[in-house]
């Protein structure tokens, strides 16, 4: 008996050992040399849709002065599982994320230095905003968060639980009902209601997208850059700009041991050259006077997370797992449809 | 062998246990017991459970006709049956969606209804049982048969008392791989399920919500429960399997 023990502790050491050392690997497909200290390489991990914008950020970066020379290497996937797997020891020098709690996490490990947000943008590469996708020609006459909530109305999300970026949705509906003069819980009874109409809760924003061209579903609430991206790729949607939505930002940031190529990098980031094809592929840019040369509608009412006191205290408050709002309203909702 | 068996299973399995007790018997236990999770507990082994049954008759079906049957390309149709396998399985869930959608050619819609997570699993598990049955119809004495005949047995009391009880053993077994793949199924779910908690999100699901909700603790607890269960069910198979055996000689 003794020696089994003795077996069972060893083989939960050796697994620990094993999880330190092999979650790294998880990620890691896109990458095979470490970054870092190459001097002459950059890693580059960060979420899915900016891909096609850095396809040619990267070739322009590299006709510059600073960037003579410089290779790239390149990881695209989930904003929350690349932000994970940097965590976990995905070699990283410059890292871009869909929302800063995915930043906040490396900062949190010691991996990105806490003063990443200190530029004059915040640490914020691109903005965007919370739009309704909907069916060419927009046939149900979708303009207003209060159509969602017509007769019949289907509305796809991505599950707020699985794709940390689909949080931005729920917020942007959250938002629109307090800048209408809403109090708190009627804004959460919106929510309540709006739930109703959710017909397909996606595992990520690319999923939903997937299933509103599928077929399914009158509205999609999705980022307006996805929705421009589905129109260049050819897909036959429309997308609403709602009179009130929150600003998406997305940030960007340099680990704490990468070289000064990765500093220099992100700098480029905010250059007008760097900005202006941002904004051809559907983001909105973050300097002012590049932003000033592409016609994106401001709408009226414009909220941001910093309004509802930043990703921290949202994340606790509407998507704690267990007494978050919005797991609150699943429940009731996963409740009522169980007896129904 | 133990060692590579160490490496390949026992360890990592260790791993997902040692995890889950991350936040003590109380947080291993509120994980598992949340409404959410437990809806989609209920739903994966209840749909694993008819995908197992549907393979077992449909999985015997297609060998017995691939074996027994000749038709042109047989061949071709024999080789079809392992495709499953061998497609990324978000391939597969993009397929069927693709099929089975609002959109779909064949005018049958049941994306994101619980019935397209059964549809889902039954591609993805129809291999099992028909490859766990084949080499044993193959080796199947047709002269037992035969026997059965000449001594007045009809066709159904030969399928019945004479093939059946040979087939058992294959059967079970490829049932339990099949129950067992289904439990766990994540790719092929994801895209067609809908993911609705409580009503089409599956544990698989679940357990990434959790992952993505920064809770590995009750992801790995999840986990767990669904290893037991699979556990307990592939031993209660082979259970029968034994007990059948025995029973026959």
């Amino acid at each position: 008996m003794k020696r089994i023990s003795g077996i069972v502790v060893s083989l939960a050491a050796l697994a620990l050992t094993l999880v330190a050392s092999g979650c790294g690997g998880t990620g890691s497909a896109a990458n095979e040399g470490s970054g870092g200290s190459g001097g002459g390489k950059l890693t580059l991990v960060a979420y899915s849709t900016p891909q096609e914008a850095y396809e040619e950020i990267i070739p322009a970066f590299q006709k510059t002065a600073a960037g003579k020379g410089v290779e790239f290497e390149q990881s695209y996937g989930a904003s929350g599982e690349q932000s994970r797997a940097v965590e976990a020891g995905l070699p990283a020098d410059v890292v871009e994320f869909s929302l800063d709690s995915d930043i906040t996490r490396l900062v949190d490990a010691g991996l990105v230095d806490s003063s990443w947000n200190q530029n004059s943008y915040k640490g914020m590469v691109t903005d965007s905003v919370v739009v309704f996708v909907v069916r060419k020609g927009n046939p149900d006459n979708i303009q207003t968060w209060d159509d969602l909530l017509d007769e019949g109305v289907e509305v796809i999300t991505p599950n707020p639980f699985t794709s940390g970026g689909a949080r931005w949705n729920i917020m942007a509906a959250y938002a629109a009902q307090i800048s209408q003069g809403k109090s708190k819980d009627e804004a959460i009874a919106y929510l309540n209601e709006l739930f109703h109409h959710v017909a397909v809760q996606d595992a990520s924003a690319r999923d939903a997208l997937q299933t509103f061209t599928g077929g399914k579903g009158d509205v999609l609430l999705s980022y307006e850059n996805e929705a421009i991206t589905a129109q260049q790729k050819g897909e036959d949607v429309d997308y609403v700009v709602p009179d009130q939505t929150i600003l998406i930002e997305n940030p960007v940031a340099v680990t704490s041991d990468a070289p000064q190529s990765a500093a220099d990098f992100v700098k480029f980031l905010y250059s007008d050259e760097a900005q202006k094809i941002f904004g051809e592929k559907g983001y909105r840019p973050v300097v002012k006077s590049v932003a000033d040369t592409f016609d994106y509608p401001t709408p009226p009412s414009l909220s941001t997370i910093a309004d509802f006191g930043g990703w921290g205290t949202v994340k606790d408050e509407f998507f704690d797992p267990e007494n978050g709002i919005v797991a609150k309203i699943e429940l009731e909702l996963g409740v009522s449809t169980d007896s129904g | 062998m133990i060692g590579y068996l160490g490496f390949i299973v026992l360890i990592p399995l260790a791993a997902v246990v040692w995890k889950s007790t991350g936040g003590g018997l109380e947080g291993f236990w509120n994980a598992v017991t949340s409404p959410a999770a437990l809806a989609s507990l209920k739903l994966t082994f209840g749909a694993a459970a008819v995908v197992a049954l549907v393979n077992a008759v449909m999985g015997t079906l297609i060998a017995w006709v691939l074996v027994r049957d000749e038709f042109p390309g047989k061949g071709l149709v024999n080789s079809l049956i392992d495709l499953p396998f061998a497609l990324p399985t978000i391939v597969a869930g993009l397929t069927l969606l693709a099929l089975y959608g609002p959109r779909g050619p064949l005018g049958v819609n049941i994306a994101y209804t619980r019935m397209a997570v059964v549809a889902a699993l039954l591609f993805v598990t129809l291999p099992f049982v028909v490859r766990s049955v084949q080499p044993v119809l193959h080796e199947l004495d047709i002269e037992m048969e035969e026997a059965a005949a000449s001594l007045g047995a009809g066709g159904l009391t030969i399928f019945r008392r004479v093939i059946l009880p040979n087939l058992v053993p294959a059967i079970l077994s490829g049932v339990a791989l099949a129950f067992a793949r289904a439990v766990g199924e994540f790719g092929a779910v994801i895209l067609i399920s809908g993911n609705v908690p409580f009503k089409t999100q599956v544990a698989s699901v679940q357990i990434f919500s959790a992952i993505e909700s920064d809770r590995p603790t009750a992801a790995a607890a999840i986990s767990i429960v669904l290893l037991g269960l699979s556990f307990l069910a592939l031993l209660a198979i082979d259970l029968v399997r034994r007990f059948g055996t025995k029973h026959e000689r």
